[in-house]
């Protein structure tokens, strides 16, 4: 346990910066995935026909196929049609790309879940389509989707250790590399485990204090009734 | 004569084969009050939506004042700027506080700036009783309130007309009567108002005509005291005496 212990402490300096990577990795693929992820949702709801199996053919296909090869296909295989990009470029594409799968999922549920009935109440005081998505359907939408959502920075934030294997330097690289030094495999993982660990639950407080703070007054989930 | 407001010809609306009503004539004139009853499943609710456009009828038109707005590149966000829209379950927008429901459509539809938009908001809010509610949200308000700070929207906007559909059937009897208040008070200050209701107390004292509507058409239409007294068929007659029964027993014996 002691032994652990020090090697725990001999190597957090290194766990921290490999934790910073992890979690830039987790914000970008987080906030790509986001801003396509509702583009995605929102075309698929309301958007012309070819638009919407564009949609739903994009969330088919990165959902169904496992993210380790989409990110081995833009790592290795981009550069075959001559676009060559940096490991860290690759990682974040990856998991942009395939965070906007799901999150377009969760958006798709919650917008529907506000209903068409908002959609009438803006169109009827004069509100376009768009308008009253934007100030009546979105908010209320993104609100409510917090929740769900909640699980996906926190997988995701586990999922970004898969780009290790294009040599990302990221908190997993670390844990290799300790493992390495110190032909210590079990007390090396164990230690990357416990700093992934404290990471999920920072990020699970956070989302907590969001859901909280972004609460309607008097609007719980059982009271909505309309 | 009074200015003619709205007129609708020979409306009709079908989905598929189903024909929801058919031929439908009307004409609303400037300041009156027309009450539409019927029962459930005659098209009621419908044709208020196909006269603010929320759907489209298959033949017919309908006319706002000189313009036909059910004619090909009509603009529709213009046209329900104009037509008022009060809706069975309120339908408030539940993230916004009662003001900044009332507040939307000024600033985001009419442009208006914050400052003008907050006091004709605050004057609307009045006028249905509400102003101590103005920062209370959807949730935190009784259905009744609600259903006023609906109202208050609609009339920010400064309707010709104002459509009601069932406006307090999803409300607890005791709720009722604020509603009502409220659109009695709009309908003396002149108010155009379509109104689909139950309530025969407030269409007996308030409507300036009874339209009776029955599977997709127009069974008879007249003043109250027409169709509550010498309506022209027994159906009218049958049907009036029921929903009075259910609805309005009390404000039929006080008369």
């Amino acid at each position: 346990m002691n032994d652990w212990f020090a090697l725990f402490i001999h190597y957090l300096p290194d766990f921290i910066q490999g934790a910073g990577v992890t979690l830039e990795l987790t914000a970008v693929g987080l906030g790509l995935g986001f801003i396509l992820g509702l583009a995605l949702a929102l075309l698929k709801l309301y958007g012309p026909k070819w638009l919407r199996y564009l949609a739903i053919g994009y969330i088919e296909l990165f959902r169904g196929t496992p993210l380790l090869v989409q990110l081995f296909l833009i790592y290795y295989g981009l550069p075959s049609i001559g676009l060559t990009l940096s490991q860290s470029m690759s990682a974040y594409l990856a998991l942009g790309l395939n965070s906007a799968a799901y999150q377009a999922e969760f958006f798709r549920g919650a917008i529907q879940a506000i209903g068409a009935s908002q959609m009438t109440a803006g169109r009827a005081i004069g509100l376009s389509r768009w308008n009253t998505i934007r100030y009546i359907i979105l908010p209320q939408a993104l609100r409510l989707v917090i929740p769900a959502w909640s699980n996906e920075p926190i997988s995701l934030l586990k999922t970004t250790a898969v780009a290790f294997l294009i040599a990302v330097q990221d908190l997993m690289a670390e844990g290799k590399r300790a493992a390495t030094a110190t032909y210590n495999p079990i007390g090396s993982y164990l230690a990357v485990a416990v700093v992934y660990l404290v990471l999920v639950f920072i990020l699970n407080e956070i989302l907590k204090y969001l859901e909280r703070k972004t609460r309607i007054p008097g609007f719980e989930m059982e009271s909505k009734k309309v | 004569m009074a200015k003619t407001i709205l007129t609708v010809k020979n409306l009709t609306k079908k989905y598929g084969e189903n024909v929801i009503f058919k031929n439908i004539n009307l004409t609303v004139n400037e300041g009156d009050t027309i009450v539409i009853i019927g029962p459930s499943g005659t098209g009621k609710s419908t044709l208020l939506r196909c006269i603010n456009l929320l759907t489209y009828p298959n033949e017919g038109e309908i006319w706002l004042d000189d313009k036909e707005i059910t004619a090909k590149g009509c603009n529709e966000d213009i046209v329900r700027q104009h037509i008022g829209m009060v809706f069975q379950n309120f339908l408030l927008f539940n993230h916004l506080t009662a003001i900044d429901n009332v507040k939307l459509g000024l600033t985001k539809v009419k442009h208006m700036n914050p400052v003008e938009a907050h006091t004709k908001a605050m004057y609307e809010l009045e006028r249905v009783g509400l102003a101590d509610r103005a920062k209370h949200y959807p949730g935190q308000l009784s259905g009744g309130q609600q259903q006023r700070v609906a109202i208050a929207r609609a009339l920010a906007m400064d309707p010709r007309i104002m459509l009601f559909d069932e406006p307090t059937s999803a409300l607890d009897p005791e709720l009722i009567g604020e509603v009502l208040e409220v659109m009695r008070k709009l309908a003396l200050d002149g108010m155009t108002m379509l109104v689909v209701t139950h309530e025969m107390g407030f269409a007996r004292e308030v409507a300036d005509r009874i339209i009776f509507l029955e599977k997709g058409g127009i069974v008879e239409e007249g003043t109250p005291d027409d169709l509550f007294y010498r309506p022209k068929f027994e159906r009218t007659r049958e049907f009036l005496w029921k929903i009075t029964e259910l609805y309005g027993k009390k404000e039929a014996d006080k008369k």
